[in-house]
C-alpha cells in the first residue's frame, strides 16, 4: 500500500496529467488513421521527450503505444483496414460485423475487450512486482547476456518463413551498433576514415528512418485509397454485457497476453493468435470465427491490449527490450541517466509501479475518450494517404535534426529511410535491425564484464538462472530445428506435387512450342556465330 | 517449384524484387567481409570475448552466412525483369528523399518556420493536392508543427542565417520559438 501511495506521488504532477492526456489522446488518434502506427510516432516524438522529465517523456511515450491499439480497432472494423499491425486479427470478425450493419456493437466489443485486457495485465503486474523485485537480482552480467541472446533468437525465429533473412538483418543490426570507436581499447571499427561514422551511428537516427522515413516514402508513392464510412448511431456501452458473457475467453486471452509480452521477442502476434485460436477451439460456435464472432473480437482485442503493460517487464526489470517500441522506451532511460535494470526494481520501485499505475489512469481515459467522442474521431481515417506521408516527412525532420542539428544525421536516416521501403515493399521484417543494435550492444558489454570471471566454459552457466536460461535457447533452437526440417519435408512433398500435377493438353503443346522455339533460336545462333563453337566429344 | 506453391513461404510475401535485394544485401555483407582486416583490431594480451574486433566478425559474418543461406533458400536464383521493374519502383522514393534533404539545407538557411511554410505546401502541391482548400490546411499543418515543437516543446533547432536581417527583438522572438 505504500509503495501504490508513493507512486501516486510521483504522478501526482501537473506535467504528468498532460502527458497521460497527450499520451492517450494522441495514441487513440495515431492509432485510429491507418499508415501511421505507433512505431513512427514514438520514433518522431523520441527526441522531443528527451528535455522533458523521464516519468512525463515515458508516460507520453507509453501513452501512445497502449492507446494505439484502441484506436487501431476502428478503422479495421469500420474499413477492414487494421489501424495498427497488430490490429489484423481483429478484421477478421470485425468487419463482418459492419457488413450485417452491427459496426456500432463491434466497435463498443472491441473498446470493453482492450479496456479489460489492458486493466487485467496492469493490475497482474503490480501484484506481480515484488515477485519480480525477489527475481531481479538474481540476474547479474552472465543472465542478461543470456537473456539478450534468447531475446534475439526469439525474434528471429518468430518471423516464420523469412527466419533467415531476419537472421541477416539482426546481425546487420548487430554490425550497425558496432561501427564507431569501441568504448574500451578506442580502437576505430568500420568508420573507413570517415570523422562522422567515428561517433557511431546513433540508435534514434536508424529508428526515424526505418520507421518513419520509410513509412512517408511508402505513403507518397502509394496511392490515396476511396474509404466509404458507415455511419454510427446509438451508444457504445453494450459491449460491457456483452463481454461479461465471454469472461473465459477475455481472462484467458489477456493472460496469453500478459505471458506473451513478458518474453522478449514475441509479443501481440503470437498472444492474439493464441487466445484467438483458444476461442475458437473452446467455442459452441467455432464456424463464425472469422465471420463476425463476438468471441473471435474479444479474444483479439483483449490479448493485444494485455501486451504494452507486460512488454515493460523485461525492459524495467533486466533492460532488455523485447520489441522495436519498448528498445526506443530504452533510449529516453539511457538519456536521463536511469539505469533499467534489476537495481530499478530493488531501489527505485515506487518509479516501476508509478509507471503501471501511469497505464491504468491512461486505460480509463482512452476508454472515456472513445466513448465521448468515437464519432468524431472516425473522420481522421479519412485523411488522404499521401498527404499522410507529406505530414510524415514533416515531423520526421523535427525528430532528426532536432537530436544534434547535424544534416548527416538527416542524410543517414534518409538513407535508412529507403532501406526501410524497400523492406517493407518487399514485405520484410525490420525489427530484427533494431533489436540486434539494442540487444548486441548489451551482449557485447554483458558478455565483456561476465568472461573476466568466467575460468571454463561451464562456468557460464553454473548460476540457476544462467542455467535455466541457456537451457530455454537450446530447447528453443531443437524447436526451431525440428521445424525446419519439417518444413523442408513439406516443401519437398509440394515440389513432387508440382512435378507430376495433371496439365492440360494445351500445357504440353505451350510447352513444345516453346522447346522447338529455343532450338531454332540455338540453331541460328551457332549459324551466325563469327568463331565456330568447339564440337562436343561425344559429337 | 513455383514461388505460390512453396508451402512455408508466408502468405502476401512478393516475388518480385526479393533476389535483387538478396543479391545487393549479400554483395554489400561481402564487402564488409572483405574490409574486416583493415577496420578493425585484434588487440594483444585480451580474451576473445573482449576484443574489438569479435562483435563486428558477429554482426558481418552473420550478414555473409544468413544472406548467402537465404539466396540458396530462395526458389528463383535468376534476376528476371520484374525484379528490375521492382528496382526501379524503388528509386521512385528518392524524389522524396531529395524533397527531405532540401528541407534539411534550407531550414539553416531562412529558418524553421519559413522552411515549413515553404516545403509542406510545395509538397501537397508536388502530391497533386492543388485545391485552395488542401493548401490552406498544409499550410496550417505547417504552422502549428513549429509551434508545438519549437515553441511549446522547445526542441533544439536553430534560428536561420535569414533572421539576422530582423530588428533585434523580432530576431530574438524568431529564433527562440519559431
Amino acid at each position: 500500500m505504500d509503495l501504490i501511495l508513493s507512486a501516486l506521488e510521483v504522478l501526482a504532477r501537473w506535467d504528468v496529467a498532460v502527458a497521460l492526456l497527450a499520451g492517450s489522446v494522441g495514441g487513440v488518434l495515431i492509432g485510429a488513421i491507418p499508415g501511421v502506427g505507433p512505431a513512427v510516432a514514438i520514433a518522431i516524438l523520441l527526441p522531443a521527450t528527451f528535455s522533458l522529465d523521464p516519468i512525463v517523456g515515458l508516460t507520453v511515450l507509453l501513452g501512445i503505444y497502449g492507446s494505439s491499439m484502441y484506436g487501431g480497432a476502428i478503422p479495421a472494423i469500420l474499413i477492414n483496414t487494421p489501424g495498427t499491425a497488430v490490429n489484423a486479427l481483429t478484421t477478421y470478425d470485425g468487419f463482418p460485423m459492419t457488413t450485417r450493419g452491427e459496426a456500432r456493437r463491434a466497435l463498443s466489443l472491441a473498446y470493453s475487450a482492450s479496456f479489460f485486457g489492458g486493466i487485467v495485465s496492469v493490475v497482474a503486474l503490480i501484484l506481480f512486482a515484488p515477485v519480480l523485485a525477489r527475481i531481479a537480482p538474481m540476474f547479474g552480467s552472465r543472465e542478461i547476456f543470456l537473456a539478450a541472446l534468447l531475446g534475439i533468437i526469439l525474434v528471429v525465429i518468430a518471423h516464420r518463413g523469412q527466419t533467415l533473412i531476419a537472421a541477416a538483418l539482426a546481425s546487420f543490426g548487430i554490425f550497425l551498433n558496432t561501427v564507431g570507436l569501441e568504448p574500451v581499447k578506442y580502437t576505430r571499427r568500420y568508420t573507413f576514415e570517415q570523422s562522422w561514422l567515428a561517433g557511431g551511428i546513433d540508435l534514434i537516427v536508424v529508428v526515424l528512418g526505418l520507421f518513419a522515413l520509410s513509412q512517408a516514402f511508402l505513403l507518397l508513392t502509394g496511392e490515396d485509397e476511396k474509404i466509404r464510412m458507415t455511419r454510427l448511431r446509438g451508444g457504445l456501452f453494450q459491449g460491457f454485457r456483452e463481454l461479461a458473457r465471454h469472461p473465459r475467453v477475455a481472462s484467458v486471452s489477456s493472460g496469453f497476453g500478459v505471458m506473451m509480452g513478458m518474453i522478449p521477442g514475441v509479443g501481440e502476434f503470437t498472444a492474439q493468435f493464441l487466445g484467438y485460436t483458444y476461442a475458437q477451439k473452446t467455442s459452441r460456435r467455432p464456424e463464425d470465427f472469422g465471420h463476425g464472432s463476438s468471441e473471435g473480437l474479444i479474444a483479439s482485442e483483449t490479448a493485444n491490449n494485455a501486451v504494452p503493460a507486460a512488454a515493460m517487464v523485461p525492459l524495467l526489470a533486466l533492460g532488455i527490450p523485447g520489441e522495436a517500441l519498448t528498445a526506443m522506451m530504452l533510449s529516453v532511460f539511457y538519456v536521463h541517466n536511469v539505469v533499467p535494470g534489476p537495481g530499478l526494481f530493488l531501489y527505485q520501485m515506487d518509479f516501476v509501479v508509478a509507471l503501471y499505475l501511469a497505464l491504468l489512469i491512461l486505460n480509463v481515459l482512452v476508454l472515456a475518450f472513445l466513448l465521448g467522442a468515437t464519432n468524431q474521431l472516425i473522420k481522421v481515417v479519412k485523411i488522404p494517404n499521401r498527404f499522410l506521408g507529406v505530414c510524415i516527412l514533416t515531423l520526421s525532420f523535427v525528430g532528426v535534426y532536432s537530436l544534434r542539428n547535424s544534416a548527416t544525421d538527416c542524410a543517414i536516416a534518409a538513407a535508412f529511410g529507403i532501406f526501410g521501403f524497400i523492406l517493407k515493399r518487399l514485405f520484410l521484417p525490420i525489427v530484427p535491425i533494431i533489436l540486434g543494435m539494442v540487444l548486441g550492444g548489451i551482449m557485447e558489454v554483458k558478455l565483456r564484464s561476465s568472461m573476466n570471471r568466467v575460468k571454463e566454459p561451464l562456468d557460464f552457466i553454473d548460476r540457476p538462472v544462467a542455467f535455466i536460461l541457456f537451457c530455454m535457447i537450446v530447447i528453443i533452437l531443437a524447436l526451431h530445428i525440428r521445424r525446419v526440417w519439417l518444413d523442408a519435408r513439406l516443401r519437398k512433398e509440394a515440389r513432387w506435387r508440382v512435378a507430376h500435377r495433371a496439365t492440360r493438353f494445351g500445357g504440353h503443346l505451350h510447352r513444345r512450342r516453346e522447346l522447338i522455339e529455343a532450338k531454332r533460336a540455338k540453331d541460328l545462333r551457332a549459324r551466325r556465330a563469327i568463331l565456330p563453337r568447339p564440337e562436343k566429344a561425344g559429337d | 517449384m513455383r514461388y505460390e506453391d512453396d508451402p512455408t513461404t508466408p502468405k502476401g510475401v512478393p516475388r518480385r524484387g526479393q533476389m535483387l535485394f538478396a543479391s545487393v544485401f549479400g554483395a554489400f555483407a561481402v564487402f564488409l567481409a572483405v574490409s574486416y582486416p583493415g577496420q578493425t583490431a585484434w588487440v594483444e594480451k585480451t580474451k576473445t570475448a573482449a576484443q574489438p574486433g569479435f562483435w563486428p566478425l558477429i554482426g558481418v559474418g552473420g550478414m555473409v552466412l544468413f544472406t548467402g543461406l537465404h539466396i540458396l533458400r530462395l526458389n528463383s536464383r535468376r534476376l528476371r525483369r520484374p525484379d528490375w521493374a521492382e528496382g526501379r519502383r524503388w528509386t521512385g522514393a528518392l524524389e522524396f528523399c531529395v524533397w527531405f534533404l532540401a528541407y534539411v539545407f534550407l531550414v539553416p538557411v531562412i529558418g524553421y518556420v519559413f522552411a515549413s511554410a515553404l516545403f509542406v505546401p510545395a509538397l501537397t502541391w508536388r502530391m497533386g493536392y492543388r485545391s485552395g482548400f488542401m493548401l490552406w490546411v498544409s499550410l496550417g499543418f505547417a504552422l502549428a508543427v513549429v509551434v508545438v515543437f519549437k515553441a511549446f516543446l522547445e526542441v533544439k533547432i536553430p534560428g536561420g542565417a535569414f533572421y539576422d536581417y530582423f530588428p533585434a527583438a523580432l530576431r530574438s522572438f524568431f529564433i527562440l520559438n519559431l
